[in-house]
């Protein structure tokens, strides 16, 4: 049976993890690498690096630190940030990252996500959609790494899962901006009505706090997987932990 | 001879396979040139992406005659097994023709499509190639394409009906699975390739 994957992911600037608020108190966590094979060493499924750096200063990610982590990593990974074209996926895909994750360039190039599709196929796109509540339905935004360029796209969230999919999308991560940073768990009700949108798998992202959230979002939204970051870097909790405690719940994880 | 070869089908994952032999201990180098290949100890030849490109690939290189006389142990990852078969249901492309059988796509009533994740090894059939791996095992997978368990399936896995996850005949090998993205499990399977004697 195919298994709930668990993702890390890992804000990375030169080459160290980091968190706190965006471009404002960043805190060192560690080493990219080392932490990256210490969370697959743990039963991690995949991990996720967002280049944080990237994006807002125009560059593209270190494809020899892609090389690194390809060559240290024995779990598939997505990098994501600073992604705005075909080259840019193709020197990264080649350096060893298994799938890239593009967010504000599709918004502003949809056209983008249909050239990545047909030079790298479908199982290697994903695209991130940050979804904001906005008290009458979910919007899309865009440019969320930095809070003075963040603005809100004229895209609603159910609209823009089906329009991504149509131009080739392999899979959607969706941040749920409400829940982000809150630790009071997913966002339960909106990723349902998205799941019933998506034919590709969908990942959860924003407002793990607890492991009942991880069992929460998977029975009550039957996402595909569950992204976290903070729970993971501040260890509130460990991942065998978090996956003996799902086997308990009978929510299909990987030993 | 050229000790272990990968050969290079232009498509993304060929560094994510030099990796994982590297991480054995083993040396593979990749190369486009059938000449080269063609005396490889052992062959893999990799892909991610369409069927059609993939051909496309082998075609540009010289590569399908040399694959088709290819005598010694040969594996086959994700697109590359599929490109072993008959034909491909995906823009109903012609293949090498080296494994009976054709390409379909994955139900879309087994769950999300692509079939993406871990998921687990049914064994079917012991073989060298399987030596140490458990049944039930997880490995990670990323296809929309599969083809049907037969005779020459080492081991099936289920998405909707059971597709062929493992499968060999006589010195060709097929993995369905990036077995260079599957941790211990697959790092066991690679392992096992590089000491099989057909």
């Amino acid at each position: 049976m195919l298994a709930r994957r668990i993702i890390p992911c890992l804000d990375v600037k030169d080459g160290m993890v980091v968190k706190g608020v965006r471009f404002v108190g960043h805190e060192v966590v560690g080493d990219s690498i080392e932490l990256a094979r210490r969370y697959a060493d743990e039963g991690a499924d995949e991990l996720v690096f967002y280049d944080i750096t990237a994006s807002p200063e125009g560059r593209r990610v270190d494809a020899a630190w892609v090389s690194r982590v390809a060559r240290e990593l024995d779990i598939p990974f997505t990098v994501a940030g600073g992604i705005k074209t075909v080259d840019d996926a193709q020197c990264i895909l080649a350096a060893g990252a298994d799938k890239i994750s593009i967010n504000s360039p599709a918004l502003s190039n949809p056209d983008l996500i249909n050239a990545l599709v047909d030079r790298f196929g479908t199982q290697c796109i994903v695209i991130g959609i940050d979804s904001y509540w906005d008290g009458t339905d979910w919007q899309v935004k865009a440019f969320t790494g930095d809070p003075d360029k963040t603005v809100t796209t004229q895209w609603k969230t159910r609209d823009w899962i089906v329009h991504v999919q149509t131009r080739g999308a392999g899979e959607i991560v969706l941040n749920c901006m409400n829940e982000d940073g809150r630790r009071a768990g997913y966002d339960v009700p909106q990723l349902r009505v998205m799941r019933a949108l998506c034919t590709v798998p969908l990942i959860a992202s924003g407002g793990a706090g607890q492991m009942r959230h991880f069992a929460e979002v998977f029975d009550g939204a039957d996402v595909d997987g569950a992204l976290a970051a903070s729970v993971f870097h501040k260890k509130t909790m460990s991942i065998p932990a978090l996956k003996s405690y799902l086997r308990e719940q009978n929510i299909e994880v990987r030993s | 001879m050229a000790g272990i070869m990968i050969a290079d089908t232009g498509c993304a994952n060929l560094a994510s396979v030099r990796f994982a032999f590297d991480r054995l201990g083993a040396q593979a180098r990749i190369s486009n040139d059938p000449g080269v290949l063609q005396n490889a100890e052992r062959l893999i030849l990799p892909g991610v992406g369409a069927a059609s490109a993939g051909m496309a690939a082998l075609a540009a290189n010289g590569l399908q005659d040399m694959l088709r006389s290819y005598a010694r142990p040969l594996l086959g990852i994700c697109l590359g097994m599929q490109l072993l078969y008959q034909q491909s249901a995906e823009a109903k492309t012609k293949c090498l023709g080296l494994i009976t059988g054709t390409i379909e796509p994955v139900s879309q009533d087994a769950g999300p499509v692509p079939h993406m994740g871990w998921n687990t090894l049914d064994i079917k059939k012991q073989d060298p190639l399987l030596g140490g791996v458990k049944n039930g095992a997880y490995v990670y997978f990323v296809h929309s394409y599969a083809a049907k368990t037969d005779t020459q399936t080492l081991a099936s896995t289920n998405y909707g009906p059971p597709f062929s996850a493992i499968i060999r005949k006589d010195n060709i090998y097929g993995c369905q699975f990036h077995p260079e993205r599957s941790g211990p499990v697959g790092a066991q399977i690679l392992r096992n390739f590089l000491d099989v004697n057909p």
